[in-house]
């Protein structure tokens, strides 16, 4: 069985009508990449998925390990291991990083019965997963996301994965703002999280994250659908012809 | 029939739909006020003359004060008239039998503090004779307080007992003549609490007015007096963080610290009275008058305030730092949900020199609520090497609640240094969903996020006091978000 498949997914924002009929089966232990345009529905599908309210699914269905996603809170998905690595992490002053990855830790652990982390077992567990996202201490007492870099934000939005440990990651735009250097250690992160046990979906514009995080299938998003699928090197090919073409091509067949 | 009196039915009603018996008591005394009823309540709590006289005083001079009205709040006129000024202490049958009768809401409310089933039934108002043991609990801990020789027990106890203390101190902070609602709880208080720690004692635990919730019904004008002898030093908590059952509207309290030479008392507040319905509609008017005395040199006066009950709130916790080195602390969480108003703040009056004041202040608002911080800061001339740190932070929930900031600064002498800093912030639609997909609830995270914002001020507050003052503030602000 598919951890994820969706099925003829329409959404909307507002009254404007972005996702429109989206299929996808996202197996444990692949990767997918999303690709496309600005404007292609690609951040749409992300907040889809992990069931922000201000979009509106109007049609199809999403089932992911057996359930209707679609019925499930935002905070029941991700207690169910659907995590979203946001393209803008959001500052939460007055609350620690540490605090809040603590409160997220157990009530994910609290919902699969298990017994909840003190302080210490806490620390000890983060500890690892600090040294290979190269994070400092410091980081883990100040306010979540609050006065961090571009990169330390993002750096965050992974280290926060590593902890939590989801089943389904969505990556949105997890590349941008990033320098090189900071996208490789992102992309080291999110590599080191690969697991035959564990799906992720990457989203982004750019074809430079998916040298280091090296998909096993690439889906070319636009205005809504899903138009093209194939291995990766479906994305060096729109490194190399962008996106135009798929335009054209669409044109061409009279699909717009 | 008078805006006021239906305001005060309504809230009358419901009282009833919450399955009580508003019976009119036997040992009530007509409604209204005149110097007759000050003479009447003067005589049932067999007070002196020179207590009456000054009783007389204070009612005198009340007719010649006017409501005040610079508060930015606003609420039907109430009607003095319609005041009953005292009733004898609750008669059984009054309140609700068992807490079958008691309305669920509220006990789910106290499930959630996780208060103790026992006190459940306290606090909902069901009648209960001797009520577990906290009679001896009471008792034991006065035993211990005794032999420190600290004084700690009931107003009209203390006027009995200990006549010349409280003539001394009593309106020596705040006159009879103070403000509008000062007089008139000078004129009308019914009891409140007395607590004399004398020269050098250390009180060696968190002195409680919850110590005393069944043993008395203290009623809607309360008046506090506590001294601190030179050297002593004293915690004093006040009320509870469970919502009190009261059927009075009206609360004008008056509390007085009196600190001596390198004395050291910390109050602290938890305020949850009934605060009206979702609409609007009832709810408890909370006028204070609060102030403390640093008389001496060294002497400091700490207040911390979490106030999160009573439709509309007027105080201001304020500190007279007149001894050279003295300091005054003010740290306080307010939160307006629904209806709401509050307008709080403090004053400090540097007298002495190199006096301190610290202001913390932590405005809530949510649902249609209104916050206000007022503050004053006032150096005298003689405050050389006087020094004031000020921050008001306001945290908006919703986009229909308010948040205002008056502070009022007056610096007199050259030498003084006076720091302000403000913020107004919101909790966004953004913050709530980063939470939620990471699997805490709407609820945790709001108040996760109001703790955070409150922490400066929960750090003040003794530890068991700010665990619950926490949970309070979630249950407070439950369906405000989302």
């Amino acid at each position: 069985m598919a951890l994820l498949e969706i099925k003829d997914l329409h959404a909307r924002i507002g009254d404007r009508e972005i996702l429109k009929g989206i299929n996808l089966t996202v197996n444990a232990g692949e990767v997918h990449a999303i690709m496309g345009p600005n404007g292609s529905g690609k951040s749409t599908l992300a907040q889809v998925l992990s069931g922000r309210e201000m979009y509106v699914v109007t049609g199809g269905e999403v089932i992911y390990n057996g359930k209707d996603l679609l019925d499930l809170s935002p905070e029941d998905r991700a207690r169910e291991g659907i995590f979203l690595a946001f393209q803008y992490p959001v500052e939460i002053p007055g609350v620690s990083n540490m605090y809040f990855l603590k409160a997220a830790l157990n009530t994910i652990r609290k919902h699969h019965g298990l017994e909840e982390l003190d302080a210490m077992d806490f620390i000890e567990l983060v500890k690892e997963k600090m040294k290979i996202m190269k994070m400092d201490q410091a980081l883990l007492n100040r306010p979540v996301n609050t006065g961090f870099s571009g990169g330390e934000k993002k750096r965050n939005e992974i280290f926060q994965m590593a902890v939590l440990e989801p089943k389904l990651a969505v990556l949105d735009e997890t590349d941008s703002g990033l320098d090189i250097d900071a996208l490789r250690v992102v992309a080291g992160g999110v590599n080191a999280m690969r697991s035959p046990e564990r799906a992720m979906i990457v989203v982004t514009h750019y074809q430079r994250l998916l040298s280091e995080i090296v998909p096993d299938f690439v889906h070319v998003l636009a205005e809504g659908r899903i138009v093209k699928s194939g291995g990766k090197e479906l994305a060096l090919e729109l490194e190399a012809e962008g996106y135009a073409d798929l335009y054209d091509e669409r044109e061409a067949v009279g699909k717009v | 029939m008078s805006e006021s009196t239906n305001t005060i039915e309504t809230f009358a009603n419901q009282e009833y739909k919450w399955g009580f018996v508003t019976e009119i008591e036997a040992d009530a005394i007509p409604r209204g006020l005149s110097e007759d009823v000050v003479r009447l309540i003067s005589a049932k709590k067999e007070e002196p003359e020179w207590l009456l006289e000054w009783r007389l005083k204070a009612y005198r001079h009340w007719l010649t004060l006017k409501e005040p009205e610079w508060a930015n709040v606003s609420f039907p006129k109430i009607d003095y008239q319609d005041i009953i000024y005292y009733s004898s202490p609750k008669a059984k049958g009054d309140g609700p039998k068992s807490l079958d009768e008691v309305d669920p809401e509220l006990l789910k409310t106290y499930e959630k503090l996780g208060i103790p089933l026992q006190e459940r039934a306290i606090l909902a108002g069901v009648a209960v004779d001797a009520v577990f043991d906290s009679v001896s609990v009471a008792t034991t801990f006065k035993g211990k307080l005794k032999e420190q020789g600290i004084i700690f027990g009931s107003f009209s106890e203390a006027v009995k007992e200990h006549p010349d203390l409280v003539r001394k101190y009593l309106g020596s902070v705040v006159p009879a003549s103070d403000n509008f609602f000062a007089a008139l709880n000078s004129a009308v208080f019914s009891d409140g609490s007395f607590c004399y720690v004398p020269k050098g004692v250390k009180c060696p635990m968190e002195l409680s007015t919850y110590f005393r919730i069944n043993a008395k019904d203290t009623g809607q004008f309360e008046r506090t007096l506590i001294v601190a002898d030179e050297g002593a030093t004293v915690s004093y908590l006040e009320g509870c963080t469970a919502p009190m059952r009261d059927t009075n509207q009206l609360h004008a309290a008056v509390v007085e610290l009196v600190a001596l030479d390198n004395a050291q008392i910390k109050y602290s507040t938890v305020q949850n009275w009934y605060p009206g319905d979702k609409e609007g509609k009832g709810g408890i008017y909370n006028f204070v008058t609060k102030r403390g005395a640093c008389r001496g040199v060294n002497s400091k006066i700490s207040w911390t305030q979490v106030e999160t009950g009573s439709a509309i709130t007027w105080k201001y916790p304020s500190c007279i730092l007149q001894g050279d080195n003295s300091v005054g602390e003010f740290y306080s969480v307010a939160l307006t949900n629904n209806y709401q108003q509050a307008d709080t703040g403090t004053k400090m009056i540097h007298i002495g020199k190199n006096t301190t004041s610290t202001i913390v202040s932590k405005g809530i608002s949510a649902g249609h609520g209104q916050n206000t911080y007022r503050g004053g800061v006032k150096i005298l001339k003689s405050a050389t090497g006087a020094r004031n740190y000020s921050q008001c932070d306001s945290l908006l929930l919703g986009d229909k609640c308010g948040a205002h900031t008056f502070p009022y600064l007056e610096v007199r002498n050259t030498s003084a240094q006076v720091e302000h800093e403000a913020s107004t912030s919101k909790i966004g639609e953004d913050q709530i969903f980063y939470c939620r997909q990471r699997g805490i609830s709407t609820e945790d995270a709001v108040s996760m996020i109001v703790h955070g914002f409150c922490k400066e001020v929960f750090r003040e507050l003794p530890m068991e006091f700010a665990v619950e003052a926490q949970k309070l503030l979630g249950v407070s602000l439950e369906g405000s978000v989302g």
